[in-house]
């Protein structure tokens, strides 16, 4: 009987390239998004935290805060 | 040089109303719903049993009440953090309109038995679609004022409105291709294994990208502005992003393990489960420690209670699921209440206690006025907090004990509860209490509805609030940055790239299972199922009987020494829609094909508890006076055949006959065991349905020796 549930995937080829892709895609896109943290500018991160708190007075006078 | 412009509070508003409406509603049919399970009794007619009102509660607190209140917050902080009114008030005002039709849909369709027969995607085809109409009018709506924003730089809470957007859009459509049999019926195009796979797929992140994400963003934006002060890591927010979308959408297989699912998936599931706690308690921890330095505000403060407890029971939620997804651990609790525990610590918890502290915070500011009653909203925080308790702790005990009973073996090596039954009489104490904890629940939020009453008496509302901030204006140069920054500038680009996150997940994760269907050894043995049973089938889903009973019978001795051979994935081949079901109120089903007389189950329908002494399910005397509707037999065939069942082509044409001389073998069979019925009732089907299922296999083992 366990011939039924065993082995559906021996017949795909290359079926073993699945979970590696699956794994370089997201370990690239972690490391992308932690090197931006990391390189991001402390005036800028803090722009951004600050904006759900500056309501009305608009903060766009400091677009270059990203300049390093 | 400076705008002047107006938010608009009065869509805010309407769908403020419209949340604690539905979220009584919902939470009532939920508590309805929990007493049916204790008082039978309390399943009084057809359009109310516990198989047609458990997806009312789970479609009405979820899309209702959960939807509408992350509609609530988006609309509100999307104007103020864009510095913009919404694009469009129609479509704002079609937004809302249309989503509570849909609703009002769901609300009249599900009792009437209207269903694909699929957990939290049960809405009939033309509802979907409706879904998915109103669902393009919002993202139109939100992007539309992303585009003529005055803010320079997408706040984090906006890219998670964006990341549920795009992955509910693409998730919704591809669970919900189905072939329409009638205006009310419908066949999913997906069968047995790959139904499974891609319904849970859905499933699994309608949790995350319904349940969740759209409310981390409104965490992000109402626990700052409750608190006053800024997020404690705006950073820490970014790799929350970007991990969990992209982990999240990996993780459904991981509610079909020990299933017939390939290997694996379940491995793939489980490993990005696992993973998922990293990103969600950063995602929590960084909520909690936001109010770093003003704890002391929480102890006067309801609205901080709220999140308090809303961001730890999200902890708790996250911490649990992925120990859940381990194997050993989901072999225990998979089937059982721990899961129901589990969920509505997420729903009652996160969702609800985040909803209400945002009701608190949103109304009187809505309404330019005080909130009613302080002490009232910490009554209800407490009476939050026991009620979740009082819902979530015997339920887990439950599911823990029902479980290590249903494996329970005697040194001579029997089962030590023989009848299913008996596990379940054990456990009925815990539905007794869950069913208090959710009225203690209730009465918090009927509080809360009282003072909300109050609150906007005692004010008016601020329909549009006045606001001014400087044109956005285009930068000549591109200032130096890095790509993140760009990509907080480019609301489209921010779009697209979350499709193809999430898209990649989900291709990469279902592409192989779509290509088993060509390699899945089919077992000679298992044929389509006759027009009678098809019709029975139906009737199974009509029911809702996947809300109680499983089928799939998992490779362990104690479900195999009760139940019988486990599950094969290439039994499934003919179920459109698969009915696997997630929980068993009621025992596996898989393979009751013949394990009982017609009679037993003509009897057994009819009341339950003639056949089983102390049974907890619910009459249905009503399938003994509907008559089958035959007018549908040749179009459901036709139907099936289009998704390649393979069927003859005379069939359709000769279907109802064959229907009929089944229907009158099993109404003869019933009359010589002294039941006198026609052949053509509901029951008929529905008997022969339940005598089929899972017994194609035994032949084959029967040729093959």
């Amino acid at each position: 009987m366990l011939k039924f549930i065993k082995h559906h995937m021996e017949t795909i080829a290359g079926i073993g390239i699945y979970p590696v892709v699956s794994f370089v895609i997201f370990f690239s896109i972690f490391c992308i998004a932690l090197l931006y943290v990391w390189k991001a500018t402390r005036r800028h991160i803090d722009h951004m935290a600050a904006l759900p708190l500056t309501e009305g007075n608009s903060t766009n006078e400091s677009i270059h805060h990203a300049q390093p | 040089m400076t705008e002047r412009f107006q938010y608009d509070n009065r869509i805010v508003k309407n769908f403020l109303f419209i949340t604690i409406l539905w979220g009584v509603v919902g939470m009532l049919v939920g508590l309805i719903a929990a007493l049916q399970l204790v008082v039978p009794g309390l399943n009084f007619s057809e359009w109310s049993t516990f198989g047609r009102i458990r997806p009312l509660h789970t479609n009405a607190v979820i899309f209702a009440f959960v939807g509408n209140a992350i509609f609530t917050g988006a609309y509100y902080s999307l104007q103020r953090l864009l510095k913009a009114r919404m694009y469009s008030d129609l479509l704002s005002r079609i937004h809302f309109w249309g989503w509570q039709l849909i609703i009002v849909a769901a609300a009249v369709t599900l009792p009437l038995g209207m269903t694909q027969g699929k957990e939290y995607a049960e809405l009939e085809w033309p509802i979907d679609i409706a879904i998915a109409f109103v669902w393009i009018v919002f993202g139109i709506n939100m992007f539309g004022t992303i585009l003529k924003r005055r803010e320079r730089h997408l706040y984090v809470a906006i890219w998670f409105y964006i990341g549920t957007w795009v992955t509910v859009a693409m998730l919704h459509i591809v669970n919900s291709i189905a072939i329409p049999v009638t205006l009310g019926k419908s066949y999913s195009w997906y069968a047995g294994v790959q139904d499974a796979l891609v319904q849970w797929w859905y499933g699994h992140n309608a949790v995350a990208f319904f349940l969740t994400t759209p409310f981390l963003g409104l965490m992000y934006y109402f626990l700052p502005k409750a608190a006053n002060r800024p997020v404690y890591s705006y950073k820490l927010s970014i790799i929350h992003f970007w991990s969990l979308i992209f982990i999240y959408i990996w993780a459904g297989p991981h509610h079909l393990l020990y299933s017939a699912l390939p290997e694996w998936a379940q491995s793939l599931g489980v490993a990005f489960s696992v993973m998922l706690i990293a990103p969600s308690w950063g995602g929590m921890l960084n909520g909690l420690l936001t109010l770093r330095g003003a704890w002391d505000r929480v102890r006067e403060d309801p609205v901080l209670k709220f999140f308090v407890v809303a961001v730890t029971c999200y902890g708790m939620a996250t911490l649990e699921g992925p120990l859940l997804s381990v194997k050993s651990i989901n072999a225990i609790a998979h089937y059982t209440d721990w899961i129901v525990a589990h969920v509505h610590i997420g729903g009652i918890g996160w969702n609800g206690f985040l909803t209400f502290g945002m009701v608190y915070w949103l109304a009187p500011r809505l309404f330019g006025t005080k909130l009613y009653s302080t002490k009232l909203a910490n009554v209800h925080f407490w009476l939050g907090t026991l009620g979740i308790i009082f819902y979530a702790v015997p339920l887990y005990f439950a599911g823990f004990f029902q479980s290590l009973m249903w494996q329970q073996f005697t040194p001579d090596g029997f089962l030590v509860y023989k009848n299913f039954l008996d596990t379940v009489l054990e456990i009925k104490y815990a539905y007794w209490l869950r069913a208090i904890g959710g009225s203690i629940y209730l009465i918090g939020v009927l509080i809360m509805v009282y003072n909300v009453v109050k609150t906007v008496k005692a004010g008016k509302l601020v329909a549009d609030e006045d606001a001014e901030a400087p044109a956005l204006e285009k930068l000549e140069k591109e200032p130096a940055g890095h790509w993140h920054t760009w990509i907080e500038r480019r609301p489209i680009q921010m779009l697209v790239w979350s499709l193809v996150a999430v898209a990649i997940g989900g291709i990469i994760e279902m592409v192989p299972t779509f290509l088993v269907k060509s390699n899945v050894p089919t077992i000679a043995s298992v044929k389509p199922y006759t027009p009678l049973e098809l019709h029975g089938r139906d009737i199974y889903v009509m029911e809702g009987c996947y809300t109680c009973h499983s089928q799939m019978i998992r490779p362990f001795r104690g479900e195999t020494e009760r139940y019988g051979e486990y599950s094969k994935a290439g039994e499934y081949v003919y179920d459109h829609p698969f009915q696997w079901g997630s929980k068993r109120t009621g025992p596996d089903l898989h393979r009751v094909g013949g394990k009982y007389p017609n009679s037993w189950h003509y009897y057994h329908m009819w009341d339950p508890t003639s056949m089983s002494p102390g049974s907890l399910m619910p009459a249905y005397p009503h399938l003994f006076e509907n008559a089958i509707d035959t007018t549908t037999t040749r179009r459901k065939i036709e139907a099936m055949i289009t998704l390649g069942v393979p069927y003859g082509s005379d069939l359709p044409a000769k279907a109802n006959a064959d229907l009929m001389r089944q229907g009158q073998a099993i109404a003869d069979d019933l009359k010589k065991a002294g039941i006198e019925t026609s052949a053509d009732r509901d029951i008929i089907a529905l008997i022969a349905y339940l005598q089929r299922m899972g017994t194609d296999i035994k032949a084959a083992a029967v040729a093959t020796k």
